[in-house]
C-alpha cells in the first residue's frame, strides 16, 4: 500500500518554472509521478513542458485539477509563506525541499499546518518516494525498489546510500520519507513510523538518524511500547556523539548497527530474505 | 552566528531590557579612560571582561574587577592580545582583542533567564531559573526543579500574564517581579524580533534596590535569517571562525576542521558525517568534515581539495559521492581535471556509487593519474586509511 504517496497521488509543484523546479519536475514526470500542475506567481496561464499547466496560486491550482500533494521549490525568502498558501488552500501533503528557511519563519508554518490539517514534510528534505507508484521529491529513482520496507530518513544522500544497499540484497521500498535535517520541521520518525505500523505492505522499517536534536530519543521511547514492526538503525556522526541515540534506541528493541555499510544486510538477515 | 557580550548587550538596550553602563576597549589607554568616565558618574569598581565568543572566560581569567580606572586599565593591558584559555576553547585559546569595560554592580540575587528553541515542541522555550551566575546543564542535571519553562505560543508571542507566572516561578514579588516581567516580555520579544537561536542572560541580577539587570548576554543568531538582515550581518566577527571553514563557506562548500589524517570529500552531510564513522571503524582518524553539497563542477571539487590540503597532518585523501542527479561520469571528470592543476601528493581513494557511477569509476581507473577506486563504503574507507599508513 505504502504510506503518504501512491499512484493515485495528484502532485502540483510551487516553483515549477524556476531551476530546480523544473528540473526536478522533469524528473518526477519521467519516473511515472501524476504531475497536475504548476505554480508560479505571475506565471499564470503559461503550460510547463507542453503538458502541464501553470497557475498564479495554490487555490487557483487546485479548483482546475484538484492536485491534492504539493511539492515545493521556493527560495528561502519565500518558502514559508509558499508552505501557508499550500495549507490555505487545503493541500492534504505538503514536501518543501528548500533549504536555508529562518527556523523562527518555520515555528509559525509547522503550528498553521497543524491548524489547517496539511502534513508538512521538511523543509530542507529530498521528498517522499513509493517505489514503482509515485516520486515526490529530488531522491534518483533508479536506486529504489519496490518492496516491503520502510525507510525513514533526516539525510539526502546517505538515504540513497541505504536505500541502493536494500534493493542490491533485493529488499524493495514500499516507501521512503526524507523528514529532513532542520531543527524545526513538520513530520518526525515518530509520524512515519506510526504510519508504516499501520501500511499492509511495510514489514520492516530503517531508520536513518544523526547527531542533534532529540528526534531519535522520541522514536525510541515510542518503539519501546510494542512496535510490531523490527526496526534497523543507523545513527550518523557516530561514535562519542551519537552513542545515547544508539543505545536508547537499542534498549528499545532496535537493531542498530555501527557501519553505514551493512544497513541492508542487516534488514534482509532480519526478514530472513538473505 | 555568535555575537559577542558587547554586542548583545547593544541588543539588549534596543530592547529596553536594562544593562550596566559600560564602553568597549581595545586598549589598556582606552580601558582607563573608559573606567574614568564611569568614575564620573559615580562607579567606584570596574569589571573589566574579554570579548570573546567562547563561555567560561571567568574561568580562564577573563573576568576580573578593578578598584580603580588605572587598575581597570593594567587588567585590560594584562588580558588584550594575550590567548585566553577556558574551559570552551581548545588549549590553544583565543586571542583578546577587546574588552567591555563596566560599571561595577550592586549584586544582591543571580537568577538565569535564557530563550532558545524547543525542537521537541516546536518553539522557542524561556528557561529560568533561581540559580543564576552558574552552569545552567548543571543545574538542570542536579536540581531540574530549579528550572522553569514556558513556551512561546506560535503566531501570538508571550502573553503578558505568562511573563509574570515565570517572574513568580523566579520568587519574585513587588516591584521587582515587576521589572522582571518586563524584562522576560521584552527578551521574548527580541528572541522572536531577530530570529536568535540563542538568548542568555546568566546571570540576570536583581539589585540592592530592587532592579533588575542583566549582567552577561548571550545571543546567537540563526544563520538562516541572515540574508534579509544585514544590520545582524555587520555584526560577524570573522576573526573568531575557523579560517578553512571562512574559506569553504566563500564557495559554497560546508568545512568542519578536526584532528586526524584523512580527508574526506562527500556529498551530503549525513553521509559525510557517515564516512567519517566509517574510517573511524576502519582504525584511521578523519580530518574534517567536508560536504561539496549538489554540484560536483570541476571548480567546486578544485576548491574543495586546495582547503582539503591545507589541513595540517593530511595523509590520504577519501571521496565519496553518491550521485542522483550529479552523474559518476561528470565527478570523475571533474576529479581528474582537479587534481591535473593542484598538485597532489598524497594519496586519494574515490568511491562512486549512483548515477553513472561505473562510467566514473572506468575514466578514474583509465586516466595517467593514481586513484585507489572503490565500490562500496567500508571498502574505500579501509582502502583511505590503508593508504595513509
Amino acid at each position: 500500500m505504502s504510506i503518504l504517496v501512491d499512484a493515485d497521488s495528484r502532485v502540483l509543484v510551487q516553483g515549477i518554472t524556476g531551476t530546480e523546479g523544473s528540473f526536478h519536475a522533469r524528473k518526477c514526470i519521467e519516473y511515472g509521478t501524476n504531475v497536475v500542475a504548476g505554480v508560479t506567481p505571475g506565471k499564470g496561464g503559461q503550460t510547463f513542458d507542453d503538458s502541464v499547466p501553470v497557475f498564479n496560486t495554490v487555490e487557483e491550482a487546485r479548483a482546475e485539477t484538484e492536485a491534492d500533494v504539493s511539492l515545493i521549490f521556493v527560495p528561502p525568502a519565500f518558502a514559508a509563506d509558499a508552505i501557508k498558501e499550500a495549507a490555505a488552500a487545503g493541500v492534504r501533503l505538503a514536501l518543501c525541499i528548500t533549504e536555508g528557511i529562518p527556523t523562527l519563519d518555520m515555528v509559525d508554518v509547522v503550528a498553521y499546518c497543524l491548524d489547517r490539517g496539511t502534513r508538512l514534510i521538511g523543509p530542507n528534505c529530498p521528498g517522499v518516494i513509493s517505489p514503482g507508484k509515485c516520486k515526490v521529491g529530488i531522491m534518483p529513482g533508479f536506486v529504489h525498489l519496490e518492496g516491503i520496507v520502510g525507510v525513514i530518513s533526516r539525510s539526502g544522500t546517505l538515504t540513497y546510500e541505504a536505500v541502493d544497499q536494500l534493493t542490491r540484497v533485493g529488499l524493495g521500498q514500499s516507501t521512503s520519507v526524507g523528514i529532513g535535517g532542520d531543527p524545526v520541521n513538520g513530520t518526525s520518525f515518530r509520524d512515519c513510523l506510526e504510519m508504516f505500523a499501520e501500511d499492509e505492505e511495510t514489514k520492516g522499517v530503517v531508520l536513518i538518524g544523526e547527531i542533534g536534536g532529540s528526534a531519535e530519543e522520541e522514536a525510541a521511547d515510542y518503539l519501546a511500547d510494542d512496535y510490531p514492526l523490527p526496526v534497523v538503525a543507523f545513527i550518523a556522526g557516530g561514535k562519542g556523539t551519537a552513542d545515547e541515540k544508539m543505545r536508547v534506541l537499542s534498549e528499545a528493541g532496535v537493531t542498530v548497527v555501527e557501519s553505514p555499510s551493512v544497513i541492508g544486510v542487516t534488514m534482509a538477515e532480519i526478514l530472513g530474505t538473505e | 552566528m555568535k555575537l559577542h557580550e558587547y554586542q548583545s548587550k547593544a541588543l539588549l538596550r534596543q530592547y529596553g531590557i536594562p544593562v550596566p553602563e559600560s564602553e568597549v576597549a581595545d586598549s589598556a589607554e582606552a580601558a582607563e579612560v573608559a573606567a574614568a568616565g564611569l568614575a564620573e558618574k559615580g562607579y567606584t569598581r570596574f569589571a573589566v571582561k574579554a570579548q570573546v565568543h567562547a563561555g567560561g572566560r571567568g574561568k580562564g581569567g577573563g573576568i576580573k574587577l578593578a578598584d580603580s580606572p588605572s587598575e581597570a586599565g593594567e587588567l585590560a593591558g594584562a588580558m588584550l592580545g594575550t590567548q585566553l584559555v577556558t574551559p570552551q576553547t581548545g588549549p590553544g585559546g583565543v586571542l583578546v582583542r577587546k574588552v567591555l569595560i563596566e560599571g561595577g554592580a550592586d549584586i544582591a540575587n543571580e537568577l538565569y533567564l535564557g530563550i532558545t528553541i524547543d525542537r521537541s515542541k516546536k518553539r522557542p522555550v524561556i528557561i529560568a531559573s533561581t540559580e543564576g551566575g552558574v552552569e545552567i546543564e548543571e543545574v538542570a542535571a542536579n536540581e531540574p526543579d530549579k528550572i522553569h519553562n514556558e513556551w512561546i505560543t506560535p503566531g501570538w508571542g508571550l502573553e503578558t500574564f505568562e511573563a509574570a507566572g515565570v517572574a513568580y516561578a523566579l520568587g519574585l514579588g513587588g516591584k521587582t517581579h515587576r521589572a522582571a516581567t518586563a524584562v522576560i516580555e521584552k527578551l521574548a520579544e527580541m528572541f522572536v524580533g531577530l530570529s536568535a537561536s540563542l538568548a542568555e542572560i546568566n546571570p540576570l541580577i536583581v539589585t540592592g534596590d530592587g532592579q533588575v539587570v542583566a549582567l552577561d548576554a548571550k545571543i546567537n543568531i540563526d544563520d538562516n535569517v541572515l540574508f534579509r538582515r544585514p544590520d545582524l550581518e555587520a555584526m560577524r566577527d570573522p576573526s573568531e571562525e575557523d579560517e578553512l571553514e571562512i574559506a569553504a563557506a566563500e564557495h559554497s562548500l560546508s568545512y568542519i576542521s578536526l584532528d586526524g589524517t584523512v580527508g574526506c570529500m562527500v556529498n551530503g552531510a549525513g553521509l559525510a558525517m557517515a564516512t567519517m564513522d566509517e574510517i573511524l571503524l576502519a582504525g584511521g582518524t578523519p580530518a574534517n568534515f567536508l560536504d561539496v553539497g549538489g554540484g560536483a563542477s570541476v571548480e567546486r571539487v578544485a576548491a574543495a581539495f586546495r582547503i582539503l590540503m591545507r589541513a595540517p597532518g593530511l595523509n590520504s585523501v577519501l571521496i565519496n559521492i553518491f550521485g542522483g542527479i550529479v552523474r559518476g561520469d561528470r565527478v570523475a571528470k571533474g576529479i581528474i581535471e582537479a587534481l591535473q592543476t593542484l598538485e597532489v601528493d598524497i594519496p586519494v581513494t574515490v568511491r562512486l556509487q549512483g548515477t553513472n557511477a561505473e562510467e566514473g569509476r572506468k575514466l578514474l581507473q583509465e586516466s595517467s593519474l593514481e586513484f585507489i577506486v572503490a565500490e562500496t563504503l567500508d571498502e574505500a574507507a579501509r582502502k583511505a586509511v590503508e593508504a595513509g599508513e
